[in-house]
């Protein structure tokens, strides 16, 4: 690190950085990259020799890998996989909004508020510390069997409710962060200058808040879209589900390595995504200490 | 006509008893600077002018309204009083001319053109124009500061309030925010200033005010103070200044 400084200037490196997002080649250079190639291969090589010569190879790679069950299952799995997508981006936007105001009640200050701050810890607390998958069979057994004229007796509804009332225990404990980070002296400005409280907080503190735990938002949001395949459990038919019927029918697991790849291929961008967020926000913060 | 009035004004950090009954009156127009050590109690007395701390005992009028009253509305006083603080305290995630732009719009409910009318107008008046779209961290200290300024007249106020503004500046920028000073009790701008810097003291202020422990412990014009202090605290206290150059 300590020659870091003349490298930022370059514009190659910098470039390369950009392209790999989280890949760090610490040798840096032609030569960096090279022996980093050729670690990775011996490395792929080695645990490909130890699993091929394993006594239940055959078996495994007959059960899990046969490339027939994979893509004849995969456009079945495909198609129940847009619900998992859909169940992910309703369920984000109301995580967004719920989160930030059981963060906001939880910041209140004053003995008047403390009812508002006890309830934003109660249910922080709980929501992080039951399992996920008890409020979803809660929620999507018990919700529906109440018969309540105007509730929604559908189970993909009460599991992104349970999906909602989790995340956003963690949500708003990130943003709680968020808000703590700034510092005091950003709302005695606002204060000075008249702004009431909650214009303070609209303008001035929350803005900066939310911009600085965005990467730790996306990682969230990365469990979320894993999370969505618990659905199943209420016997809904997403990409897991789907894949235990391919499989059933089968007798392969083939189907599972199907869904595994459609899950992947959202998560691992949103995670190259949240690593360059982070490599931009340090780079930012660098640039601007010059002044401050 | 008094502008500022304060009455046996008392207030604790905890055990610690940062100010002991101060009693101040500053006339409209008047520039007023308060010296004293670090911990004398400056910086919470601007403080709790400006509301930002409540008193344990006193009570403080601006022109005929008594601030400290019960049920006041705290953000139409602080509408009133403009406070510049020495780390300058601007937005970082706003331009400069959102900065200066955001309580009009926001608290006085000004039209977008005329607050930005008002704004520009304001950084024109103190060479911040050219600076209108930067972000506060690409400014230098003198430059924030001045900003920190502008964006406290943008709400008109009757009275400001300035804590210690040059302190957190590198010495060659300090000039340039005192300049800004200067030209606002040209203005006739009614001030209560908290500074170290004694020889512009002398120069701006109608009144200095030398705090020592929470208390106003002697008061007077600049040339009273600098020249011929009665108090042998004060004397001690302008000794070590000058022994460290900065008279």
């Amino acid at each position: 690190m300590a020659s870091e400084g003349d490298r930022r200037s370059d514009p190659e490196v910098e470039r390369r950085s950009r392209l790999l997002g989280g890949f760090h080649f610490h040798g840096e250079g032609a030569r960096g990259v090279a022996i980093a190639l050729l670690s990775t291969a011996v490395f792929l090589t080695v645990v490909i020799v130890a699993v091929t010569q394993s006594a239940g190879w055959p078996e495994v790679k007959r059960t899990f890998f046969d490339w027939g069950d994979i893509s004849s299952s995969f456009p079945d799995i495909a198609r129940a996989f847009v619900l998992n997508v859909k169940i992910f981006l309703v369920c984000e936007v109301f995580i967004l909004v719920f989160a930030l105001v059981i963060a906001v009640l939880r910041s209140l200050p004053g003995p008047v508020f403390f009812p508002l701050r006890a309830f934003a810890i109660v249910y922080a607390d709980l929501a992080r510390g039951v399992p996920t998958i008890l409020v979803i069979a809660l929620l999507g057994f018990g919700a529906p069997a109440l018969q309540l004229t105007g509730v929604p007796t559908s189970r993909v509804f009460w599991a992104g409710v349970g999906l909602i009332l989790i995340y956003s225990g963690y949500v708003a404990e990130v943003y709680r962060a968020g808000i703590e980070s700034v510092h005091p002296s950003q709302e005695a400005a606002a204060r000075s200058l008249g702004l009431s409280r909650f214009q303070a907080l609209r303008r001035v503190i929350l803005p900066q808040a939310i911009r600085r735990v965005i990467p730790p938002l996306l990682n969230d949001f990365i469990g979320l879209q894993k999370d969505t395949a618990l659905v199943a459990f209420l016997g809904v038919i997403d990409a897991f589900n789907q894949a235990q019927i391919d499989s059933a029918a089968t007798f392969t697991y083939g189907a599972y390595l199907a869904a595994a790849a459609l899950f992947v291929a959202i998560t691992i961008p949103l995670a190259r995504f949240t690593d360059w967020l982070i490599a931009r926000d340090r780079r930012r913060r660098q640039t601007a200490g010059g002044f401050a | 006509m008094s502008s500022l009035e304060l009455r046996d004004v008392h207030k604790s950090f905890g055990e610690h008893e940062v100010l002991r009954g101060i009693d101040l009156d500053v006339a409209e127009h008047e520039v007023v600077c308060l010296i004293g050590a670090s911990g004398s109690g400056k910086s919470t007395l601007l403080r709790c002018v400006n509301l930002l701390e409540p008193l344990d005992a006193g009570r403080i009028w601006l022109g005929d309204e008594e601030i400290t009253r019960r049920g006041v509305d705290v953000n139409a006083v602080r509408r009133r009083i403009g406070i510049v603080f020495q780390a300058f305290n601007l937005f970082p995630h706003m331009t400069v001319l959102r900065n200066v732009m955001l309580a009009p719009r926001d608290v006085l409910k000004l039209p977008r053109a005329e607050a930005e009318a008002r704004a520009l107008e304001l950084l024109r008046r103190f060479g911040l124009e050219g600076r209108r779209d930067e972000y506060p961290d690409r400014l230098s200290g003198g430059q924030q500061q001045r900003v920190a300024i502008v964006r406290a007249l943008a709400m008109r106020p009757e009275l400001m309030l300035l804590d210690e503004v040059t302190s957190a500046l590198d010495p060659e920028l300090v000039a340039e925010v005192l300049n800004v000073i200067r030209e606002l009790a040209e203005g006739g701008m009614t001030m209560v200033i908290a500074t170290h810097e004694m020889s512009f003291a002398r120069d701006i202020a109608n009144r200095v005010c030398f705090l020592e422990h929470g208390l106003i412990l002697e008061e007077g014009s600049p040339n009273e103070i600098f020249s011929s202090p009665k108090e042998p605290r004060t004397q001690q206290f302008l000794e070590r200044i000058i022994e460290a150059g900065r008279l």
